[in-house]
């Protein structure tokens, strides 16, 4: 074996994502496998494949289809958005169909080769040009004409020819069990280059979609599973994170938060390119910051984009009129953006494309999740950690402010341990608190964290009236900020006690 | 079904490929065999080579070579392999022999 010294030459697939985890795409005049079991996108990626390969680079494409018929493919791909009819009018999209005919079942009664199938590819190719080929899947043609060893045989000649022809080649084949053989009938790996398996996991009550390059000889890929996302007019999105692979430096940019005297607090606003995460229980002012936080977008050259997983549009926009701001005169100056969505309704993935989508859409300054807690819900732990890990990563790529929610369970409580893990991500983290004050309930603020910067760290008491949120002093002799239940103890309260102690010292040493 | 005076004349079309020489091979096994079981008569075979007319294996659907299709009578019928096999491949393709003793040889 020769050692690899550089790195193979790559088509780039114009798939979204894919060709980031493939650094820089799929290895050209190869065949890459994919494989998973049913349902997991092998049709929807084998399709695309050839899509962005039209659409993106004109590059045309023949797809061999062995399982369904070229008008189930074709009605199939209209949904993603895909129009193949128009292409194959173009002369850029060629069907050969290898799918069984049921008026025609073949009878093998000695030695065959796949020369058939091998001259009408080529043909195809030739018709249109073509620089890709997909072939969807290898398991049906090999269920058909079994006979393990002859087709391995002839797989191995048919895509060898196929590499001389220069195309560059997806197979799909399927997998019967998450944690069998890679593919069915256990010789199609052998025949492949690279290997993909995609899965479709269900975690809590969501979908976990991911793709994992399995081996690509000779060529750099990033390992591990990435999550992805298959959407109607858009097709499979392989979840960026961008931040893994840019060492784009830190902004030191920093912007209003929305409210002066928090910005007084964190040290002069937040980050651009930062996230940070507010912390509250219910009624301690999370609304409202938001509120605050997407308001300040209507600042010349900001705009916001606010997704909400909790509340609704109406409630969004009644809950701020009622501190004086108008978020549909905002977002009727583009200077607002307002998506609700309940995480129920799609798994952390989706919202991730959804984001990313409308980040590129409407192209904000500044991005508010409100919310995370109704994540948790739906996808668990590792949905939200893994939800954060993306939100962070795309605006460290955009150099975005970020502002996330999230609900403690008890109105006391400090934090939870799913808090601790989240806050790893968090570059500052703010608490809104109860805090009891002499037997009565008060509202507190404390910046517990400012990666990067020197913040005030004190216990402070909030006060929400019309006008929004104002901060006061510094409560003083606070105990159990992060413990559990916060008390304020006065100076007055504290000699009285004092007083009890020493009379009930004197009374004990008489 | 006998090969009597009555019976319709068989059309086949043969799927073949130039290389390696098995196309000329399968193309004597198939006329022989059909020679023998319904006489020179009654069957017309044409043969196709799928590197030369690649539209025509699109056309009929064609994976393996060689494949053997019979067109007519109704309804169509396929057999892929290298022929060898006689008594196999007369009964995939509905032809019943004239007389077991004429492709007795065949099959051993």
């Amino acid at each position: 074996m020769n050692h690899v010294l550089h790195d193979v030459p790559r088509l780039e697939t114009g798939l979204s994502g894919l060709d980031a985890i493939t650094r820089g795409g799929l290895p050209q005049a190869r065949s890459t496998l994919v494989t998973g079991t049913a349902g997991t996108g092998k049709t929807v990626l084998a399709v695309q494949f050839l899509a962005q390969g039209i659409s993106t680079f004109r590059q045309n494409g023949v797809f061999v289809t062995c399982e369904e018929a070229p008008e189930d493919i074709r009605r199939n791909s209209s949904g993603l958005g895909f129009d193949i009819s128009a292409w194959e009018k173009e002369g850029r999209w060629r069907f050969v169909d290898a799918s069984p005919d049921p008026d025609q079942p073949a009878r093998v009664t000695g030695r065959y080769d796949l020369e058939g199938l091998l001259a009408r590819v080529e043909h195809a190719c030739g018709l249109v040009k073509a620089s890709r080929v997909s072939v969807d899947s290898i398991g049906s043609l090999l269920g058909r004409l079994d006979d393990g060893d002859v087709m391995r045989l002839e797989l191995h000649r048919v895509f060898a020819h196929l590499k001389s022809l220069g195309v560059t080649v997806v197979i799909t084949a399927e997998r019967r069990l998450e944690n069998g053989p890679v593919a069915r009938y256990g010789v199609e790996e052998f025949v492949a280059d690279n290997v993909m398996v995609l899965r479709n996991n269900h975690e809590h009550r969501s979908r976990r979609r991911t793709m994992e390059i399995l081996k690509m000889r000779g060529a750099d890929h990033m390992a591990g599973e990435w999550p992805f996302a298959i959407s109607p007019g858009r097709g499979l999105q392989v979840v960026p994170h961008e931040a893994r692979e840019s060492g784009r430096k830190v902004s030191n940019q920093r912007v209003t938060i929305g409210q002066p005297q928090l910005d007084e607090m964190m040290g002069g606003g937040v980050y651009r390119g930062s996230t940070t995460l507010v912390s509250g229980a219910p009624g301690t002012g999370k609304t409202l910051l938001v509120s605050h936080f997407a308001g300040a977008g209507s600042a010349p050259q900001e705009r916001c984009l606010l997704v909400a997983f909790e509340e609704g549009r109406e409630q969004l926009v009644r809950n701020a009129s009622g501190w004086g701001l108008d978020f549909e005169d905002l977002e009727s100056r583009g200077r607002l953006c307002i998506h609700c969505s309940h995480p129920d309704a799609a798994g952390p993935e989706q919202q991730l494309i959804d984001i990313r989508n409308l980040l590129e859409e409407f192209r904000p300054t500044r991005l508010v999740v409100d919310g995370l807690t109704a994540m948790e819900n739906v996808a668990g732990e590792q949905g939200k950690y893994d939800f954060m890990m993306g939100i962070t990563a795309m605006i460290r790529h955009r150099d975005l402010a970020c502002l996330l929610t999230s609900s403690t369970p008890a109105l006391l409580g400090g934090q939870s341990i799913t808090e601790c893990r989240a806050s790893t991500l968090a570059d500052a983290i703010i608490l809104l608190r109860y805090a009891e004050v002499c037997g009565a309930i008060a509202r507190s603020i404390t910046v517990l964290k400012v990666r990067g910067s020197d913040h005030d760290s004190s216990l402070r008491e909030l006060k929400i009236d019309d006008g929004g949120m104002h901060i006061g002093q510094a409560f003083s002799n606070v105990s159990g900020v992060l413990s559990g239940s916060i008390t304020v103890v006065t100076d007055d309260e504290l000699a009285r006690t004092q007083g009890v102690l020493d009379e009930l010292r004197g009374a004990a040493t008489a | 079904m006998s090969n009597g005076p009555d019976n319709p004349k068989y059309t086949l079309r043969l799927y073949v490929s130039g290389h390696l020489g098995t196309g000329q091979r399968a193309a004597d096994n198939v006329s022989r065999l059909c020679v023998d079981a319904l006489g020179v008569a009654a069957f017309t075979l044409e043969v196709i080579d799928v590197r030369e007319r690649p539209e025509l294996a699109e056309r009929d659907k064609v994976l393996a070579t060689p494949t053997l299709i019979r067109q007519s009578p109704p309804p169509p019928r396929r057999v892929i392999g290298d022929f060898n096999d006689a008594f196999a491949v007369l009964s995939a393709l509905g032809i019943a022999p004239a007389t077991p003793a004429s492709v007795g040889g065949a099959r051993q």
